[in-house]
């Protein structure tokens, strides 16, 4: 099975960061994550609700809607704010990539460790510029907001083409599929990473994983 | 494979269709209320959250889907239409977007009813959570209520799209097959805001009654012409109309989802686990489904009116206020701020009459008194020792001094006897003194020669 691999590319102001990939990975993480699924005898299971709400950016002419879970929303939070940090830490004009990965695990037997399949990637190219004065930090708010607009348009397009999902699985497979650690939906079991460019164009020395509780906890 | 549709899967999916026809409608109108939408997630399904998803439902918005689908359902060439249009203060009223919910007839005869379908509406609904803030007509609805409303108007049948002037988008949602067809959804907006940018939306005096009632449509009422629309806001509704809109719709179905997941040695092609669901709906007709349902309800007969306020718009700045209250802050007056203000608010002005001194000073002031200077009438707010403050050039201490002149008489400019004379008479007796200045010009050049 290939892997289906999206690349969504962005230029923001500094400050434009956080906010950006959190209403791009938001977005995708809305159509990736189901509620809680409670499984019954004799096979059958049923599913719990997912609740959603507005978010408006402050930095950003721009509002999304995002899964209304205060724990996953902290989740991402964190992983967009290392991201930030690092291409702050880079230097000024940086680039980077943030890597939003949907995967399955398949068992292996002992000794090798469970392998991780991908079936899906957003990689979200993020290109920082300096702005000289109000007037284009104006422009440049509602620029963005324009095009994180047809970013979100992007994305659902893509979903919307309904290609490879995993088959729903079994409860004692739930947790290769799906990520049940949180307590109000359940995302596929995905994983975030990134990768900093510095101006010179050369990737540099860091690639950090980001990795979720458990999920890779042998 | 027997390609035609099983009974109970025709009964599913019409229920399907319709159920997404509705929730669909809420959505879109929702999302131009003009506020913030937020929905919690449950980890325990309730019975009454259609594709999984904690969507409100607005009775009145539901009535009015219901009323323009006359229970038909979305098909081939009958397509359910939502429009939102603007309407400003002023009665001008613009087309911004339609939202077509379509079927095609490309079939998809092998997917399943009860699963994949049912999740795929599920996916596209969050599709249109996502695309209905992304469309223009967003941001206008989030700043609408003093100078214009939002409205919304549902129809059934053929897609009208001239309302939307030259130059529309459209941006496609999402499809998903079934069976019977392709079910699509779309918006076709609006990109030309000429008329909007030409005019100018002046905050001038507030507008009365555009809020609210004005635009609602009384439930047994006159009927309104076909293309007036219906605001995006929500009231709770009145003692008389309550009964009509408030809970539950008798026709109104359950959701119970139940999936099932067949064990493997019963497994389908691949090897892979493939789930049947089967869904149990029960309809509303009986006493034990209300009120088995009741508790989970997004809207239950129970409180209506609580989840209807939480809709309730939130309105304009000064729309309240009698037209007759002006300031002078209104007037487009320089440093009108410091005109001196009509008599009535003067009484409170705390500028012209400084709140009354006690009669008696306090027996701190007697002790700060050692010159023996004026202190009676004089009020204290903090006592001050000023710190190597004894002067020989000035027969008091500069704590005396301070106590003495903090409250110095009002200006004569400022006070009630020329507040009969208005800014105004100021500005016709300009003309006068400058004829005066221009005539004694020559002292005035000489007398800054001498400064020079």
């Amino acid at each position: 099975m290939n892997c289906r691999s999206e690349v969504l590319e962005v230029t923001v102001e500094a400050r434009q960061v956080e906010e950006a990939m959190l209403a791009l990975l938001h977005t995708i993480l809305l159509h990736r994550s189901t509620g809680k699924f409670h499984y019954k005898k004799e096979g059958t299971y049923s599913i719990g609700t997912v609740g959603t709400m507005d978010i408006d950016c402050d930095f950003i002419d721009f509002s999304f809607v995002r899964v209304s879970s205060e724990e996953l929303d902290r989740v991402i939070r964190r992983a967009v704010s290392e991201f930030k940090d690092a291409l702050g830490n880079s230097g000024s004009d940086g680039m980077g990539q943030i890597s939003l990965e949907f995967y399955q695990k398949k068992k292996s037997r002992w000794p090798f460790s469970d392998e991780c399949i991908p079936w899906e990637v957003w990689s979200i190219k993020v290109n920082v510029v300096n702005l000289a004065n109000e007037q284009e930090r104006q422009i440049c708010r509602e620029k963005v907001g324009e095009k994180l607009g047809e970013k979100v348009i992007n994305v659902v397009e893509v979903i919307n083409r309904h290609e490879y999902l995993p088959k729903m699985p079994t409860q004692s497979e739930v947790d290769n599929v799906f990520d049940t650690s949180l307590k109000d939906v359940q995302p596929y079991l995905y994983k975030i990473t990134y990768q900093i460019t510095d101006s010179l164009g050369t990737s540099v020395s860091t690639t950090m994983r980001r990795l979720i509780k458990d999920t890779l906890a042998l | 494979m027997d390609s035609d549709l099983s009974p109970q899967d025709k009964k599913d999916l019409d229920k399907f269709i319709k159920f997404f026809a509705l929730k669909t409608v809420q959505v879109i109108v929702q999302a131009r209320l003009g506020e913030k939408i937020c929905t919690r997630s449950s980890s325990s399904p309730t019975g009454s959250d259609w594709f999984n998803l904690a969507i409100k439902d607005i009775p009145e918005v539901t009535h009015e889907a219901k009323k323009a689908l006359a229970g038909q359902l979305p098909g081939i060439g009958r397509s359910m239409c939502v429009e939102i249009s603007l309407k400003t203060s002023e009665g001008d009223s613009m087309e911004l977007e339609t939202w077509c919910l379509e079927m095609n007839e490309k079939c998809d005869k092998d997917i399943k009813v009860s699963y994949t379908v049912y999740n795929r509406l599920s996916v596209l609904l969050k599709s249109l959570l996502a695309i209905t803030r992304v469309t223009p007509a967003y941001k206008l609805s989030r700043k609408q209520g003093h100078d214009y409303v939002i409205l919304y108007r549902i129809y059934f049948g053929e897609v009208q799209l001239n309302g939307l002037g030259e130059g529309f988008q459209t941006v496609r949602v999402g499809v998903v097959g079934t069976p019977v067809g392709t079910v699509t959804l779309s918006c076709a907006y609006r990109t030309n805001l000429a008329f909007m940018s030409n005019r100018q939306f002046e905050r001038s005096a507030p507008i009365m009654g555009i809020i609210v009632d004005h635009f609602v449509d009384p439930p047994c009422g006159v009927q309104r012409p076909a293309n007036v629309g219906h605001p995006c806001n929500y009231r709770a509704p009145d003692e008389d109309d309550g009964g009509l809109f408030a809970g539950v719709q008798d026709s109104q179905e359950v959701c119970t989802t139940s999936f099932s997941t067949s064990p493997p040695s019963q497994v389908g092609r691949t090897g892979c686990v493939t789930p049947q669901y089967s869904v149990a709906s029960a309809s509303l007709g009986d006493d034990d489904g209300m009120s088995q349902s009741g508790e989970g309800r997004s809207v239950s007969p129970s409180d209506p009116v609580e989840s209807l306020n939480a809709f309730t718009r939130k309105i304009g700045a000064f729309v309240n206020k009698p037209t007759t209250q002006m300031t002078a802050a209104n007037l487009d007056l320089p440093f009108a701020a410091f005109a001196p203000r009509g008599l009535d608010s003067e009484e409170n002005d705390p500028m012209v009459q400084p709140p009354d001194s006690p009669a008696c000073p306090s027996p701190l002031q007697a002790s700060l008194h050692s010159q023996g200077s004026e202190s009676s009438g004089q009020q204290d707010d903090f006592v001050m020792r000023p710190a190597f403050s004894k002067d020989d050039l000035l027969p008091m201490d500069l704590g005396t001094f301070y106590r003495e002149f903090q409250n110095p008489p009002q200006l004569a400019s400022l006070s009630l006897h020329i507040s009969s004379q208005s800014m105004a008479d100021d500005l016709d007796s300009l003309p006068e003194k400058l004829a005066l200045y221009e005539k004694n010009i020559d002292e005035f050049d000489a007398f800054v020669d001498m400064l020079q």
